[in-house]
């Protein structure tokens, strides 16, 4: 097969990085490409998404540009990556929403909001959307609870399968079997690397951005996203658990679980990502593709509204506002669960699959043979 | 020396002038900082290239004790000794081989008190060196941590400064005028770092020593380093040390940039091959020896082949025994086909190599040790890892000499401060790094050595400038 443009530039520059191998101390990605002499599109995929963007190997080349070598292995390791998504991507059908994501995903957003709102409207009366209804049940006056399970339990499925489809095809890709997956331990170092973000430490100091200096914010507002998205999902389990086993209707008082979890995640979703926004504003050009920019940003913002839509509802749920902002907000969660296969999201699945192999591959290969030899060579 | 009115006067008078922006500088800066005095750093290159020759580094040795936690086991300061006489063959000054050795024990924690990492020591792959200890990310991290250090200090550091002219009277240094784009400046001090490398980057001053032959040299390391300084300094009256022709020299690929291919281009494969020059005949024991001294020989070899090109011959089996490098190897089917492709005489190479074959003696290969595979009657011989090259395809790389850096310096003492020709030292004069490493290496090259030359004798340098400018 014709390798892409990236494919090669990325082939090209490690195997720069494999004669020089300075970098080997700073993340997976090194060592792992240490122990190959020739790189399949595959080991690159491979690397491209083992690699956290920490941009250390950046600051640190000797050979970075203006250098004639023009070694830039965040860059182009993002759009190996970013590519590799697409090649990924379930149904194939599907795979260019990844080229122009931001507009793809804004546009999905839009409908699905309106959807949403016309949809309140035409199956009620037109000003039930502007009544103010407080206590429990009052949401499922404007949309029947059931209508709303089927609606995103159908669209969380197809994401799961999309997920399924989209992890095969770099497993395969990577050229892994599938019954390496089930050993224990490599799984349980990749949760631990991925959970603990490891690799984006600049090999211990914290990962740089804008210049020499290291401002370890990433991937602090990197935890504040993930752990926001993650106790989202675990207040809106715990919401589908209380209706259908405890048949307690939403909405739920402040203190309820849902509400508790819901809000201390709804802040991650909304502060991370802008956190992380601010940090890709002032970030070295050279370290980041340009053409994922959109499909960066575009993620960013549906978190955010995500959880800001979530965080108004609450404050405002015994208000007029409420039918609107409902709509709004389950508008904007549709919109962000069917597009997560198919747009930044699915960088930690691949990662993780990523780190899975490498904890795999550290622990089989024999530890390397490097003598001093290597040791004495300036 | 310059005292035209189109210089502009810098309006500080500093109490150190650090003239260069490489691991000496940086040392003696921030130790003469840390010590109390106002200090600039004139630096030839801009902000990416700062740092010269230090920006392709990737360790430093140090004698120490025990294991810690970058290095393995002890290595005694008489280890440390031995080496470098061995490796110079007694051409150092042993008085100031013996003190850096006895400084470089403590060089590792103060290099790491000023933000330098290092790679662990027991990390997964990485078995690391008893003797090296190895900067996380190599040079340009350590360089980065370096001048964090130093300007959160309040070290001044100006960038596309090249001093052009020093201001010395007698014994005594009083300013430094640096060439800028927007003109020239006189930078008055109270002393003098001069740690502004060797002068393996000007051709001319090679040839000087070399003749027309080092023109076909590759430098390995920045353009930056012309020598200038030295020659400022050897023009006042300095006493020099060193033999111009003595430098660190390795045989790298022949098709690497003529500056600044830093470590990517070296080749470490000639102890399982042959190598020939363009005769397509072989000049020299490609098994005489294990590392160091294997790696660093081949430079000079090979500047005395004619054109100061060879190739090194090796076929399938060794493909894979060696670092990767840069450029890939030449392939070919046969012998007389690689030949070809590199304007050598077919049949002559393919002689060279049935001539080789036919001699060689294989016992049991090892590439770690001197092992017992060998030559008879052939020569020049070939007196370890000898094995037939018979099994397509073969390849060759050529090679030609990569300067590292140049030994000819500026004579200094125990303080790191220069002597002048005339005798005793200068008054306000110091000097580290490749500019001076003549005076512990006369000749040959310890790795990890020259980060240890400027550290020491930078720090050394740096506090001794801050004390004069004190009194
Ligand atoms: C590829 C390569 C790998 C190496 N690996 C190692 C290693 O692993 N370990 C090791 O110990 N050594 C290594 N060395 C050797 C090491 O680089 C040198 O010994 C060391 O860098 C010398 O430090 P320095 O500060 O004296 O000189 P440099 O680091 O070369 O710094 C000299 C500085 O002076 C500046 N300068 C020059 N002229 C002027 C002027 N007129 N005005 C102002 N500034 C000027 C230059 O721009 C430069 O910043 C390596 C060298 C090379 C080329
Ligand atoms: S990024 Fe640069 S310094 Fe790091 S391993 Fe690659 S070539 Fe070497
Ligand atoms: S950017 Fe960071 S994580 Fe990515 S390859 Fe470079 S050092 Fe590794």
């Amino acid at each position: 097969m014709q390798r892409s443009e990236a494919l090669n530039e990325a082939d090209r520059l490690m195997t720069i990085c494999n004669s020089c191998r300075y970098c080997e101390g700073l993340c997976a990605v090194f060592p792992a490409m240490e122990m190959r002499r020739a790189f399949t599109s595959g080991d690159l995929n491979y690397f491209a998404n083992l690699c956290h963007a920490c941009g250390a190997c950046y600051v640190d080349c000797q050979f970075s540009p203006p250098h004639e070598f023009d070694v830039r292995v965040p860059s182009v390791l993002a759009r190996v990556r970013h590519e590799s998504y697409a090649d990924y991507a379930w149904p194939r059908a599907l795979a260019p929403l990844f080229r122009r994501n931001g507009l793809a995903v804004s546009l999905i957003a839009v409908l699905s909001i309106a959807a949403f709102i016309l949809g309140f409207v035409a199956f009620n009366d037109p000003r039930a959307l502007f009544a103010s209804r407080p206590g429990p049940g009052s949401f499922y006056a404007l949309m029947p609870h059931n209508a709303m399970a089927l609606l995103f339990g159908a669209a969380f499925l197809w994401a799961v399968v999309a997920f399924i489809k989209g992890a095969r095809a770099f497993w395969n890709d990577i050229g892994e079997t599938r019954s390496a997956l089930a050993a224990p331990r490599p799984l349980l170092r990749a949760v631990r690397d991925a959970a603990s973000l490891r690799y984006l430490d600049g090999g211990g100091v914290g990962c740089y951005n804008e210049d020499e200096r290291t401002k370890d914010n990433r991937r602090f507002y990197h935890h504040l996203t993930f752990w926001g998205f993650m106790l989202c999902f675990a207040s809106t389990s715990i919401a589908t658990l209380y209706h259908y086993l405890l048949h307690r209707e939403a909405p739920y008082p402040l203190w309820d679980l849902p509400v508790v979890l819901g809000t201390l995640g709804g802040l991650g979703i909304v502060i991370g990502p802008l956190g992380l926004y601010a940090a890709k504003r002032k970030r070295e050009p050279m370290m980041m593709d340009h053409d994922s920019r959109g499909m960066d940003i575009a993620f960013l913002a549906m978190l955010v509204l995500t959880g800001a839509t979530g965080l108004t509802l609450l404050v405002l749920r015994e208000t007029s506002a409420m039918g609107v902002l409902l709509a709004l907000h389950l508008g904007a969660v549709f919109a962000l669960f069917v597009t997560l296969p198919y747009g930044k999201f699915v960088h930690g699945l691949y990662r993780f699959l990523a780190l899975v192999r490498y904890a795999r591959e550290r622990h089989t290969a024999a530890p390397e043979a490097r003598s001093e030899r290597e040791a004495r060579s300036t | 020396m310059n005292g035209q009115s189109d210089i502009a006067e810098h309006p500080a008078a500093y109490d150190v002038v650090v003239v260069g922006g490489g691991n000496a500088a940086l040392c003696a800066a921030i130790a003469a900082r840390r010590a109390g005095a106002s200090v600039i750093v004139l630096e030839a290159a801009s902000k990416f290239y700062r740092g010269g020759n230090t920006r392709h580094t990737r360790n430093m040795r140090c004698a120490h004790d025990a294991a810690t936690a970058t290095l393995s086991g002890p290595y005694s300061e008489d280890e440390f000794w031995d080496d470098l006489v061995r490796v110079t063959d007694g051409q150092t000054n042993e008085q100031l081989a013996r003190m850096m050795i006895r400084e470089s024990k403590d060089m590792l924690d103060w290099i790491f008190d000023q933000g330098v990492r290092f790679q662990p020591s027991l990390g997964g792959t990485l078995s690391l060196g008893r003797t090296n200890s190895f900067f996380l990310g190599g040079g340009r991290a350590m360089l980065n941590a370096l001048y964090l250090t130093a300007e959160r200090l309040g070290v001044d550091v100006l960038y596309e400064a090249e001093v052009v002219a020093l201001d010395i009277d007698g014994d005594r240094f009083h300013a430094a005028t640096v060439q800028r784009k927007e003109g020239r400046m006189r930078i008055r001090g109270k002393a003098l770092v001069a740690a502004s490398g060797g002068f393996e980057s000007n051709i001319e001053k090679l040839v000087e020593g070399w003749g027309e032959i080092a023109r076909n040299f590759l430098i390995r390391g920045t353009p930056n380093n012309r020598g200038t300084v030295l020659d400022m300094l050897l023009g006042a009256d300095v006493d020099s040390v060193g033999d111009p022709t003595q430098c660190h020299a390795v045989a790298i690929d022949a098709r690497a940039p003529k500056y600044d291919g830093g470590i990517i281009t070296r080749l470490d494969c000639v102890v399982f091959g042959i190598v020939v020059n363009r005769n397509a005949e072989r000049f020299y024991d490609e098994g005489e020896d294990v590392w160091p001294k294997r790696y660093a020989i081949w430079g000079r070899l090979v500047a005395t082949q004619p054109d100061q090109i060879a190739y090194i011959i090796f076929d399938a089996k060794s493909a894979n025994l060696f670092m990767p490098s840069l450029y890939p190897a030449i392939e070919a089917a046969s012998i007389g086909e690689l030949a070809a492709k590199f304007d050598l005489d077919p049949e002559k190479l393919t002689e060279t190599v049935a001539q080789f074959n036919a001699a060689v003696h294989e016992g049991s290969f090892d590439p770690d040790t001197l092992d017992d595979c060998h030559t008879e009657n052939l020569t020049p011989p070939k007196t370890h890892w000898a094995r037939r090259i018979d099994t397509g395809p073969y390849y060759a790389y050529p090679v030609r000499p990569g300067i590292t850096f140049t030994y000819l310096g500026v004579r200094v003492d125990h303080e790191a401060r220069m002597m002048m020709k005339a005798g005793g030292p200068a008054a306000n004069m110091y000097a580290a790094g490749e500019i001076m490493a003549g005076n512990v290496l006369g000749r040959g090259y310890a790795a990890g050595i020259g980060m240890t030359i400027g550290s020491v004798f930078g720090r050394i340098a740096g506090r001794g400038a801050a004390r004069h400018a004190a009194q």
